[in-house]
């Protein structure tokens, strides 16, 4: 029994193609597969988005802003998350500064020393360390700075595990622009008897300015969010503080604590409008980043 | 101005032996970092991987109980912890990735394309505790309810808690979706068109173009791709924390509280001390080097298996 049906189209050039009834289901079958598919991969945005958003502004006022977890009291409520927004504020400052010496110093080795043999090995160290989970990071810092009483649990010690965590971010994405670079500016400020170091920082470095500050929005956003190394190197404080030596709080410290460890459901409200606060700051800081590489394409 | 123009030789040189000694060392943080960490993690873990009381290294690493009580501390639940959630995360991921990035490369026009590509990458920056938190709050609940009508149906003898294995690998399918997608995205973009044609001029459907002229060729990047979420699932650790109960048993069955080595760190080092400190310390290492491995073999199939020409 053969009841495959050909059907004949007609392409542009007048060539007559055949496709059996059960190639063109086949065909149609797949392509409504990876639309689902495609669909299902969107539902969990809209619906974490959504909910944050919802949740997130109900439990919002103006005191979540001007005071800290201190101020909230088991009776009345209240308390906002100032202590987490300074502290986040500090520390992926500290991170962000020694993620650009480390990083930016390293991008410069990989794109223009590149004839060094410790290159290659330099390059799969920096994605090797892209791979390393937060957490480890964390331990390690914890190790070598807290529970050594070097520091102990502070604001330097989270800044300083955020930053490795950043550094690869800023290796990587400097590394791609300064390979961007035209040779011939290099070549140019050669020529003009300037030394390689002054080539690097004055010309080659300025030119590719608006990649690196996209790099380093990035970095900033990928660590503002990160809350599993502070766990055991800032460790969190309900109260302001803007002393690097001690413990401080972070927002993503302070939405894991409002929603696991908290005692009443005022203070799960908070961790949803702590949620959108470092959502709503990632986003945008994801979209500023994006709208700087357009621009230089 | 001739005098002016050349430059005394040995005093730039000297300049650029500087600067190059500054980069060299700023690279050299970056080079030692692993070592480093690996050093830091294994002195801090040293107590636990010899103790005695939990059979030495190969006690910890394969033994099965952990008990702060007696101070025996073994890993096998929580190295299996981040070996099932991350496999099954992957198992609910990938197809899904998989499609969205066929969707994005192949299928739709460009104006649907670029929305739904960034999109997914929204997802990517999400973090962790906010999933973590639409989890306890939305994801628990619809699962513990699935487990109350599950237990009604079949009489098994469960808690129905929600929060559990299944829990965390749903939480982390979500999370390593957009990493899978954008890589395998770039692959199947970097397929070069003769592909596409060849299959098209022997008269092949759209799909058949995929499956025989793109698929295959796109293969190993996409392997690559899955192997680094595999990493990312491991390492992930507070959202995980949130959802799988953190009970230090290994997991009976798909819905039973587990732990994962990271979630199991992260909610244990608050009152641990001595050798319970040193053994989440020695898991930490475990973490590190499983990491480090799952990145250097997705390094080494995407530059080994890609056909010359297409590599990332």
């Amino acid at each position: 029994m053969t009841n495959v049906q050909t059907q004949t189209a007609t392409t542009s050039k007048g060539i007559t193609s055949t496709v059996s009834s059960a190639r063109r289901f086949q065909n149609n079958a797949m392509f409504a597969l990876i639309g689902l598919g495609t669909f299902i991969v969107l539902i969990p945005l809209f619906l974490i988005t959504g909910q944050v958003i919802i949740n997130g502004f109900s439990a919002m006022n103006l005191q979540f802003f001007t005071q800290s977890e201190r101020d909230m009291s088991m009776l009345t409520g209240g308390g906002g998350v100032l202590n987490a927004i300074v502290g986040t504020i500090v520390m992926v400052g500290l991170s962000l500064a020694l993620g650009l010496l480390i990083g930016i110093g390293t991008g410069i080795f990989l794109a223009e020393f590149a004839e060094h043999p410790l290159v290659p090995l330099v390059r799969v160290m920096s994605d090797v360390l892209t791979g390393i989970p937060a957490i480890v990071v964390g331990l390690v810092v914890y190790a070598l700075l807290v529970s050594s009483k070097l520091v102990g649990y502070s604001g330097v010690a989270g800044g300083i595990a955020l930053g490795f965590i950043m550094i690869p971010i800023i290796v990587r994405s400097t590394e791609e622009v300064l390979k961007l670079v035209p040779n011939s500016i290099r070549e140019a400020g050669l020529a003009l008897g300037l030394p390689r170091w002054k080539v690097t920082l004055s010309i080659v470095l300025p030119a590719a300015r608006s990649g690196i500050i996209t790099g380093a929005i990035l970095g900033v956003s990928r660590v503002s969010g990160e809350a599993a190394p502070l766990l055991f190197t800032s460790l969190g404080n309900p109260d302001l503080v803007w002393n690097l030596l001690q413990p401080m709080g972070a927002m993503p410290l302070s939405v894991y604590n409002l929603a696991f460890k908290a005692l009443t459901p005022a203070q799960n409200a908070q961790a949803w409008a702590g949620a959108l606060v470092l959502m709503l700051f990632i986003l945008g800081a994801n979209i500023l980043a994006r709208t700087l590489a357009k621009q230089r394409k | 101005m001739i005098s002016s123009v050349p430059r005394p030789r040995s005093m730039t040189s000297a300049a650029d032996n500087i600067f190059r000694l500054i980069i060299l060392a700023l690279a050299c943080v970056v080079l030692a970092a692993v070592a480093v960490y690996g050093f830091i993690l294994i002195q801090g873990g040293f107590a636990a991987f010899t103790r005695e009381n939990s059979g030495g290294f190969f006690g910890f690493i394969f033994g099965l109980e952990w008990n702060p009580g007696t101070e025996k501390f073994q890993a096998l639940p929580f190295i299996l912890g981040s070996l099932f959630t991350g496999f099954g995360a992957l198992i609910i991921a990938v197809p899904l990735a998989v499609a969205a990035a066929l969707f994005i490369a192949e299928y739709a026009p460009k104006w649907l394309a670029t929305p739904v590509g960034y999109m997914i990458e929204m997802l990517a920056a999400i973090p962790s505790v906010v999933y973590g938190l639409w989890g306890i709050f939305v994801l628990i609940p619809a699962v513990r309810n699935f487990q109350i009508w599950f237990v009604g149906a079949t009489g098994v003898d469960w808690q129905p808690t929600g929060t559990g294995l299944m829990s965390a690998i749903l939480v982390l399918a979500i999370m390593v979706i957009p990493y899978v997608c954008a890589i395998a995205r770039d692959v199947i973009q970097l397929v070069p068109n003769d592909q596409r044609e060849a299959a098209y001029a022997l008269g092949a459907t759209k799909w058949e173009v995929i499956r025989y002229g793109i698929l295959p060729y796109a293969r190993a990047g996409i392997l690559g791709g899955v192997i680094l979420g595999l990493g990312r699932a491991i390492g992930e650790t507070l959202a995980v924390t949130m959802v799988i109960g953190n009970a230090s048993d290994i997991a009976k069955n798909l819905f039973s509280s587990t732990a994962t080595m990271s979630s199991l760190i992260a909610s244990q080092f608050g009152e641990a001390g001595g050798t319970q400190l040193s053994a989440l310390i020695a898991l930490g290492f475990i973490l590190l080097i499983l990491s480090v491995i799952v990145n250097l073999i997705a390094r080494v199939v995407i530059t080994k298996l890609t056909p010359v020409g297409t590599r990332l």
